[in-house]
């Protein structure tokens, strides 16, 4: 769980988050979430995003809105949310029990030459979630705390927002699909059925 | 206050919005408030059926209704022209995944204004959008709005795009901040 600087893996912590899914649906941002989510395999219930920084956590509420008895998996990134992070005071005031959003914050943007983030200068996410009203937050950087981490984005009741300080090396990519149309009739029909594609 | 420009003295086109949603199935209502759209906005905030989210940006709309159709339910975006400017990079979405977006936009900057801050981008809203694939159409009397909001969310949920009807100061009237 650990890489070799000492922080968190974060392929290793979204393997871990993933494994025994069940009906979970995964939205990740662009770039590395896109990326960590398809190495753990590719699945009909991910949207990987290939555009539209700082929405990953928007796309999430009103998937989590519109499926109420499934639980609804953001992964993104911390340059991703500083973009959206208005959102968060639009879902803590919306308050879905089954959304839950983990930051992969490794303090860099890391498709753009690893520039740093204003969470590299102290801006703490897990603060302006918690400010805007999300009750449930967290922010975790030691392996032992991961187990909790786990179960409070899978189970916890939501809207959890939690932040994994994760190591900022820049792995292999592993890319989705990048057909937009395929991620979403997929992702419909694993939800709603064959006659999704008919509506 | 709000005045009407274009003659029309009785207006209940927000009624005629509101029902059209009703009729075809929308269940995620997303706003950032305009005082065009304040009656159509109440109508939806007393709707059982109806959820209404409001945004602290547009953009978050556009991505909201991506999830939605995702989820199975049916979405619009309500907006000031204004708010336009604010969604142009996240318009990719509905364009990438074929997604039904349909958005009610209200007009500032155009018939009548006031404000001159309001018109650059009121001017620019119908390019702006056209610029990012979405189909436009205009409403500027009482007469259009039943035909244009129908045909935007017609084009939205059988075509599988952005599409939005701009509702024009004519018909909401222009804010007069007191000077007649």
């Amino acid at each position: 769980m650990l890489a070799a600087s000492g922080k968190l893996d974060r392929r290793e912590l979204v393997r871990a988050l993933l494994q025994d899914r069940g009906d979970m649906a995964v939205v990740a941002g662009l770039g590395a979430p896109a990326w960590d989510v398809t190495a753990v395999g590719d699945h009909p219930l991910n949207l990987p995003l290939w555009g539209g920084m700082g929405g990953a956590a928007m796309v999430g509420l009103g998937l989590a809105l519109a499926q109420p008895a499934r639980r609804v998996l953001v992964i993104t990134g911390d340059g991703e949310m500083l973009m959206g992070i208005g959102s968060l005071a639009t879902i803590a005031v919306q308050a879905p029990a089954n959304l839950a959003i983990l930051v992969q914050d490794n303090e860099h943007y890391g498709e753009t030459g690893m520039q740093e983030t204003a969470t590299r200068h102290g801006v703490d996410l897990a603060a302006m979630a918690a400010g805007a009203g999300i009750r449930h937050t967290m922010t975790v950087r030691e392996a032992a705390e991961l187990p909790a981490l786990i179960d409070a984005l899978r189970r916890g009741p939501g809207p959890v927002f939690a932040v994994a300080k994760v190591d900022a090396g820049n792995l292999p990519l592993v890319l989705p699909p990048r057909e937009g149309a395929l991620l979403q009739a997929r992702m419909r029909e694993a939800i709603l059925g064959p006659g999704a594609a008919l509506e | 206050m709000l005045r009407p420009l274009g003659g029309e003295t009785v207006n209940d086109w927000p009624e005629t919005i509101f029902a059209l949603l009703c009729r075809h199935r929308i269940r995620q209502v997303a706003l950032v408030p305009d005082a065009g759209h304040a009656r159509l906005i109440r109508l939806c905030l007393a709707e059982p059926s109806m959820r209404v989210i409001t945004l602290t940006t547009e953009e978050e709309g556009v991505a909201l209704m991506l999830g939605a159709w995702l989820g199975g339910q049916r979405a619009v975006l309500l907006m000031q022209s204004s708010g336009v400017g604010n969604c142009v990079n996240m318009l990719s979405l509905g364009v990438l995944h074929r997604t039904p977006m349909p958005m009610l936009v209200t007009m500032r900057g155009d018939y009548g204004e006031f404000n001159p801050a309001q018109v650059p981008m009121g001017q620019a809203t119908e390019t702006v959008l056209k610029a990012m694939g979405t189909l436009v159409n205009r409403a500027d009397t009482a007469a259009d709005i039943g035909p244009a909001v129908e045909a935007t969310l017609k084009f939205a949920f059988h075509t599988y795009r952005p599409a939005a009807t701009l509702i024009g100061q004519r018909l909401i009237g222009a804010k007069t901040f007191g000077k007649e």
